[in-house]
């Protein structure tokens, strides 16, 4: 009872209905619509969950559980520094398991970069594959990244 | 009664459209049983149907078919593979079989799957509230493969999961959760609310409330996700305090208007009893199966320990109350009555009933007040709510009483919601309405505020017309106006079953009336209301609902009236999907002014002036009743003050709380020498009793109430009355005590005296109300099973009678003084003065009065959010404090009126609805000035 009325930073929500605007108004627009709030602020905040709620007139929960379900829609700020390492089949059959071990321990005290999975890049023919702040990259190795972004700098 | 939970068919039935000559039948053989279903009923319901109960865990009866759960799987002749028969439809000549080799398999090796994420020492497995532990026995896995794979198959991925407590009444134990996402669809499909989800995926899928505990979501903990559990990750608190219930008495809730069926679960006998758990009856036909947060939860009140248990007397309202026996406290009555009417005459006393008693309980005391006391001087509560209503509707269409059953709206394309707010003040219905609307019905809402209806979500009116109070009347003549110019008016319909026709038509075609010339004064723009209008008479079906909204006016009588003129010239009458329809404010509100309670009219709404009706009484009671209509309550205040009226006995109605100008209504009281009180609680009024009478709650009552669609239901004690006596008995003693012999061995005695005396009651009995569950009167004789939809073929009064209904304004205007309108409601997790729901744990939500103001009104006044606020009106003042809110529109002001601190009757005026007297509580000239800042800014 009364969830909606809480009080919402103006700026953010006003910014967030004018990339909604964008759209149509309809169920269907939700998808688009996290996908420019995430590119523009990095993330999806609590408030903007609540702001499209109320713009799709969707229920806080229904939105929620579609930014929950997809695990590319993140609810916290970014770290400056995004590394990603393919875990599907065909990297996995070239090393990519012990790639991605391997770079967390890399990257375990840094406090500026995080380190995540992410499901085939459609470059299977190179892998072990991987990104470094959103770069594609191909035979990856932990020298590779490391020389990228250094870690350690925490 | 049973402890069984009432018999579950898994998927819904196949729901005809109106004018459907039903859905066509298809036979199906089930494990060699064959049965007759509607086309498109499920395999599963077939089966059930035919008596095989096929294990499942997502499917339930009151939720669409989902899917997910795979345990439900058949085999069906000719068809590929293992079909689930929750989703899969019959066609003629399938062939079933639900206990093959193959499926018992599956089901195991799902079984085991389920079990690997299910605690070992679930507790409710152990006792029963849990349905794991039965689906395994059930599918054929002995205790022993359980065990085996609660060893751990796979580990527990929910298991460490922490509990939900936050809700008052229930608790959320995601580690006994399946993720079988009933409960999510019971909110959505149900409830309507949408507050739970399915959070994350795969493994990690699990129920949430949105990403916040359930008490800060956007749950109104209306139950329906814990009924619809299978486990126990959802139970009630009380059934996790009390541990099972022992026995169970089916009763009807004591709220609104809607009349919910509950079954109620308790422990104990006797005095001992404690309720364990509130649970809807889906075989009740006002709810099926559908409650609210007051209904099903917040019936602590009734043993709360400001329960007044013995009767109180006391010689002047300024000495402390003395407990006294019953038989002190009924003589004093008697007497005092007595002496009062020897010394002032026998008009000098009377009584006020309640629309929160039962039937029978009102009915004695009319009887009481006419018989004993000899005069007509009885009013009741409805008087402050829908005295109009009963006006209104009498004089077109014959009875006081709404046209449909609830039912009804499912059939409805357009639905005119006016001066109501179902989804706060009558949620049951208000779940119904908002399930039409996503069904595609065309919502149009006529309401100063911006209503949950308006726009909430997965709900939205496609017109909101924001009135101004205290203007319906020449809103609703506008819309008229419209349909008629425009020849959108039943001629045909008019013709045949209408009188007045000609005069109205003329009349309502005048150019005053047009939207163009009304927006200056509802401030409703001309062409949302043509557009409103149209779409209204397009229907096919369109149904008017309706509230205090509009009753509650100096005009309330005829606005009452002009939505019934709205319903003739468009034809929308007798037949389901229309009608005029009150949603009444309490639950026996309706029944309460069957019984005769008005001062005017004996049961059954017959003015007490008609000769061959009194005759009636007089020769079963022996007595002469006078033909003069009595008092009615403003009467009863005014003659107080007079030195007239000098003893007055209240029932079950707070007065110097809920009636308006409380300053009056006080000064009325202190001047009378004898005021009795009747009441679960002390409260405001007993402040200015003599003698206080301890009553009994719904629990404790055996009974009748009478809902918004005329429906009588049942109410079935679910332990002794706690004090004593039930009302009734006390009743019919003081008319003893005062010389008037009355006794009834009990209240089915006096329901067969009401049948006995009423026509429209003629075919009611405790014994047939048992049999059928519930009639909807008229109930002519004992043929008929009741009437759920009025006016078919004709009016009750013969022709449907149009009343000119000339927007005349109310005296009440705004000034620079009061620049502000004042109106007031209801919030959902309240009711009304609040003496019942003050006493729950609802108070979480709604901890105090708050006054709603536009965010310019507020701005103009420097106003924050949380400041309180002094509301002043010309007859006095409040204070309370203020939240910003952009539901209200500029120079309209809100509050509700359930906390007596708030004194929003303090500030109401004496102004009343011309034919009835019915409060205008809806419009109060105020003004709203800071009192004290809420803090720095």
């Amino acid at each position: 009872m009364g969830a909606r009325h809480e009080g919402l930073a103006p700026e953010r929500e006003a910014t967030v209905r004018a990339l909604a605007a964008r759209y149509a108004v309809q169920r269907t627009s939700l998808l688009p619509m996290l996908h420019d709030v995430q590119e523009h602020f990095g993330f999806i905040a609590r408030q903007d969950v609540v702001t499209l709620a109320d713009v799709l007139n969707l229920s806080i929960a229904d939105v929620h559980g579609v930014v929950s379900f997809y695990t590319y829609f993140r609810t916290s700020p970014p770290l400056p520094h995004q590394i990603s390492v393919c875990r599907g089949e065909a990297c996995q059959a070239v090393g990519a398991e012990d790639l991605f071990a391997a770079t967390r321990t890399a990257y375990r005290e840094s406090a500026d970069t995080e380190v995540s999975e992410v499901f085939c890049l459609g470059n299977c023919a190179l892998g072990p594959s991987g990104t470094a702040d959103g770069r594609l990259l191909g035979r990856l190795t932990v020298d590779r990244l490391t020389a990228l972004i250094p870690p350690g700098r925490s | 009664m049973t402890l069984a939970p009432e018999r579950d068919l898994g998927t819904p039935a196949v729901r005809s459209g109106p004018g459907d000559s039903g859905v066509t039948p298809v036979t199906v053989t089930v494990d060699g049983i064959p049965v007759s279903v509607p086309q498109g009923t499920s395999v599963m319901r077939a089966a059930a149907l035919a008596g095989i109960d096929i294990p499942r865990a997502c499917a339930t009866d009151s939720l669409a078919a989902f899917g997910s759960c795979r345990l439900c799987l058949v085999e069906i002749d000719g068809a590929r593979g293992t079909p689930a028969s929750c989703t899969t439809p019959c066609a003629d000549g399938l062939v079933v079989r639900t206990d093959t080799e193959q499926v018992q398999d599956l089901r195991r090796g799902v079984m085991e799957l389920y079990l690997s994420d299910h605690p070992a020492d679930c507790p409710g497995c152990l006792d029963g509230r849990c349905d794991i532990a039965r689906l395994a026995r059930e599918v054929g896995m002995a205790a022993a493969d359980v065990d085996t794979v609660r060893a751990g198959l796979i580990g527990l991925t929910h298991g460490d999961a922490s509990r939900d407590d936050s809700n008052p009444y229930f608790s959320f134990d995601p580690a006994a959760c399946i993720v079988c996402s009933r409960c999510v669809r019971a909110c959505a499909e149900v409830q309507g609310t949408f507050a739970l989800t399915i959070q994350g995926r795969g493994f990690d899928s699990a129920v949430s409330s949105g990403g916040t505990d359930f008490l800060a979501s956007e749950c109104v903990s209306c139950g329906a996700c814990v009924q619809a559990c299978p486990t126990s990750a959802l139970t009630e608190k009380t059934r996790l305090t009390f541990g099972p219930p022992t026995r169970s008495v089916d009763t009807t809730c004591a709220y609104c208007g809607v009349g919910c069926s509950f079954r109620a679960e308790v422990q104990g006998e006797g005095a001992a009893t404690e309720v364990v758990r509130m649970l809807p009856l889906r075989a009740g036909g006002a709810n099926e199966g559908h409650s609210c947060v007051k209904g099903r939860f917040a019936v602590g009140y009734a043993a709360h320990p400001d329960r007044q248990l013995q009767p109180l007397m006391r010689d002047h309202i300024d000495d402390p109350w003395q407990p006294v026996s019953w038989e002190s406290a009924i003589e004093r009555v008697a007497s005092g009555f007595r002496a009062l009417q020897q010394e002032h005459g026998p008009g000098a006393i009377g009584g006020i009933s309640s629309s929160r008693c039962t039937n029978e309980e009102v009915y004695v005391v009319q009887k009481m007040v006419r018989a004993a006391f000899g005069n007509n001087n009885i009013d009741t509560c409805a008087r402050v709510c829908h005295s109009p209503t009963g006006y209104g509707l009498g004089q077109t269409f014959g009875t006081s009483a709404g046209t449909q059953d609830f039912e009804s709206v499912d059939h409805a394309d357009v639905v005119l919601v006016i001066g109501a707010n179902p989804t706060d003040a009558h949620p049951v219905f208000g779940s119904r309405l908002k399930r039409r609307n996503r069904e595609g019905a065309t919502l149009l809402v006529a309401d100063p505020r911006r209503i949950d209806l308006v726009r909430s979500p997965h709900v939205e009116a496609t017109l909101h017309l924001p009135v101004r109070p205290g203007t319906n009347v020449a809103f609703v003549n506008a819309m008229a106006h419209v349909i008629v110019t425009e020849g959108l008016a039943d001629r045909a319909f008019l013709a045949e079953r209408c009188e007045d026709v000609t005069a109205y038509l003329d009349f309502i075609a005048r150019q005053e009336h047009s939207p163009e010339a009304t927006e200056q004064i509802t401030t409703i723009p001309a062409a949302d209301l043509r557009a409103a209008a149209r779409r209204f008479a397009a229907g096919p079906n369109s149904a008017i609902y309706y509230g205090l909204g509009v009753t509650e006016h100096s005009q309330g009588s005829t606005m009452v009236m002009g939505m019934a003129n709205l319903a003739m010239i468009t034809g929308m009458i007798g037949r389901p999907g229309v009608g005029v329809n009150p949603l009444r404010g309490q639950n026996n509100v309706q029944g309460s002014c069957d019984m005769g309670s008005f001062p005017h009219e004996l049961p059954g709404y017959r003015h007490v002036s008609r000769p061959e009706v009194r005759e009636i009484y007089d020769r079963l009671w022996g007595v002469t009743i006078p033909p003069e209509p009595g008092l009615r309550i403003p009467n009863m205040f005014d003659a107080a003050l007079a030195g007239t009226f000098r003893g007055l006995y209240v029932q079950g109605e707070d007065i110097a709380q809920s009636d308006p100008n409380t300053r009056h209504v006080e000064a009325a009281l202190r001047s009378m020498d004898l005021v009795v009180v009747h009441d679960l609680f002390l409260n405001e009024t007993s402040r200015f009793a003599h003698v206080f009478l301890p009553g009994t709650s719904f629990l404790e009552k055996d009974g009748t109430f009478t809902n918004a669609e005329r429906r009588i239901n049942r109410v079935r004690p679910a332990m002794p009355s706690k004090v004593g006596k039930d009302e009734w008995q006390v009743v019919c003693e003081i008319a003893t005590a005062m010389g008037y012999p009355m006794s009834y061995a009990g209240p089915a005695e006096i329901m067969a005296e009401v049948a006995a005396t009423t026509p429209t009651f003629a075919g009611v009995s405790f014994e047939r109300l048992d049999a059928l569950g519930s009639m909807q009167w008229p109930v002519y004789d004992a043929e008929s099973t009741g009437t759920p939809i009025m006016h078919v073929d004709g009016f009750v009064r013969g022709r449907g009678r149009l009343v000119l209904t000339e927007y005349v304004p109310t005296t009440e205007r705004t000034s620079r003084r009061y620049p502000l309108l004042l109106t007031t409601g209801r919030i959902l997790s309240q009711y009304n003065v609040g003496a019942q729901t003050r006493r729950t744990a609802n108070t979480v939500w709604h901890p105090e009065d708050v006054l709603e103001i536009h965010p310019a009104d507020a701005e103009l006044r420097g106003i924050a959010s949380g400041d309180t606020v002094e509301l002043a009106s010309r007859v006095g003042a409040t204070h309370l404090r203020a939240l910003i809110s952009d539901r209200m529109p500029v120079g309209v002001v809100y509050t509700t009126f359930h906390h007596p601190v708030t004194g929003a009757n303090v500030v109401t005026t004496e102004n009343s609805d011309w034919a009835t007297q019915c409060p205008e509580y809806k419009v109060t000239a105020v003004q709203v000035t800071v009192a004290n800042a809420a803090g720095p800014r």
